[in-house]
């Protein structure tokens, strides 16, 4: 059986006769480290709520672990940090971390809550509610939820938000891991120069169609800055 | 679905928001009542019970708007959905909930409301306790299923209540006569027990099956 853990075939989805994305056709495999880039608008969240089953196609079909998204055990095996952190802000960082540890069924939480606070250097945070924390602090919080189960795929949609430069290191490193322990990995961003430092493989979407896509020897800050000014623009010509 | 009633649990203790607004909406519809009303009227068992559930309902539906609203803060439902429950599971933690701290509530309110209403201390009084909380868990049922659509809507707070209200309409028929017939020291009319009953079993098992297609985006 081959590797692949996302198999996307000619996905399609609408809000209120809205397409935001138009046959989306990719395959990621075990191991990847895959960076979307596209404007605003392009369909960046939706492929990756498409792909976290926090939203159902309009057409196509879409296989996780070569398994219907929706099963819970395959839910179980993937990690999502969107826009919002998914944590409750009169909650401790301990106390959110118990519900997800507890909702995912994980041993020895108390250790594991010990250990992901300080993999997101929040040790010391741990008993003052996320409401007081700032932007920056959350999305590390996010993160650490998001990785708590210790999925095989990681779906991460601009996860670089209202990070400083240490938080974005600190993202680099959890990203490196990741990819050494053969982890899957999806992210959108804005950033190229993150981006493309992390990345094995880069996806640019735009109206909701990947138009340019390369792995292996990726290019370079600049000229990726030229290749995505020139895939974005002839995409629009030909919308128009 | 502890996981999830523990978080709610949580929450609750930790701001108290929840419990402290249904008390105090519910003694207040009580005392507005209490001095709207003559007490040849309030002394009419029909009237009492008419008016235990008018404040049930009333703060049931701020206890049905809230369960749902903390969710909503920082998209922590989709975080809910994420994880490797089936939506069944997620409905019958927030039903419990609901159940938990209507319950709670009506503990403090409804031998208040007893007070208030001079009601007669009689045996059957003793049998209260269940009516009050079948209706609470008939409540709970449909009020959990209709509150999780209303949520993700803009006009919620007038949509839980107009959706609602209709379809409850047998479920406060039966918990009035039933309550209004054990406040009489009367004999218990046992076709609206049976109809308590069977909207309680019909909604618990509607929700848990059909929860999932309500949460879909």
């Amino acid at each position: 059986m081959n590797n692949w853990v996302i198999e996307a075939e000619r996905l399609s989805k609408t809000f209120a006769w809205m397409p935001v994305l138009s046959g989306v056709s990719c395959r990621i495999g075990r191991g990847e480290i895959v960076g979307i880039f596209g404007h605003n608008g392009a369909g960046k969240t939706t492929l990756l709520r498409l792909f976290a089953t926090l939203l159902r196609p309009s057409a196509g079909t879409l296989k996780l672990f070569h398994h219907d998204p929706r099963d819970a055990q395959v839910r179980r095996r993937v990690g999502f940090l969107g826009h919002d952190s998914f944590l409750y802000p009169d909650l401790t960082p301990v106390e959110n971390l118990t519900f997800y540890g507890r909702a995912y069924g994980l041993p020895q939480l108390a250790a594991r809550i010990d250990a992901a606070l300080e993999r997101v250097g929040l040790q010391g945070w741990g008993h003052i509610p996320v409401r007081a924390f700032s932007r920056g602090m959350e999305q590390r919080l996010g993160l650490a939820r998001a990785l708590f189960h210790d999925p095989d795929l990681l779906l991460l949609d601009e996860p670089d938000t209202g990070l400083d430069p240490q938080g974005t290191a600190l993202l680099r490193v959890i990203l490196a891991q990741a990819r050494s322990q053969g982890k899957t990995v999806v992210f959108t961003t804005h950033d190229p120069a993150f981006g493309l430092a992390v990345c094995t493989r880069v996806l640019i979407l735009h109206g909701g169609v990947i138009v340019w896509q390369a792995s292996g020897n990726l290019p370079s800050v600049e000229t990726f800055g030229d290749i995505y000014a020139r895939s974005t623009q002839s995409a629009s010509r030909m919308e128009h | 679905m502890w996981a999830l009633l523990w978080k709610d649990i949580r929450l609750e203790l930790r701001t108290k928001e929840r419990m402290a607004s249904l008390f105090v909406l519910a003694l207040l519809i009580v005392l507005v009542f209490v001095f709207a009303l003559s007490p040849e009227r309030l002394r009419s068992p029909d009237v009492s019970a008419a008016l235990l559930w008018v404040a049930l309902v009333f703060a049931g539906m701020l206890s049905l708007q809230r369960a749902f609203l903390v969710e909503q803060e920082r998209g922590c439902f989709s975080g809910v959905l994420l994880c490797p429950f089936d939506a069944g599971t997620v409905f019958l933690a927030k039903f419990a909930g609901n159940v938990l701290f209507l319950t709670l509530v009506q503990v403090l309110v409804t031998p208040l409301t007893l007070v208030f209403l001079e009601v007669q201390l009689s045996w059957s009084l003793l049998v209260l306790p269940l009516v009050v909380l079948l209706g609470i868990i008939g409540f709970s049922a449909m009020g959990t299923l209709f509150a999780a659509m209303a949520v993700r809507t803009r006009a919620r707070e007038v949509l839980l209540p107009v959706l609602l209200l209709p379809l409850l309409t047998p479920l406060l028929i039966a918990a009035v006569k039933v309550t209004s017939a054990v406040l009489a020291g009367a004999a218990w009319p046992g076709v609206w027990l049976r109809v308590l009953l069977a909207f309680d079993v019909l909604f618990v098992i509607t929700g848990w099956l059909i929860f999932s297609q309500v949460v879909q985006e």
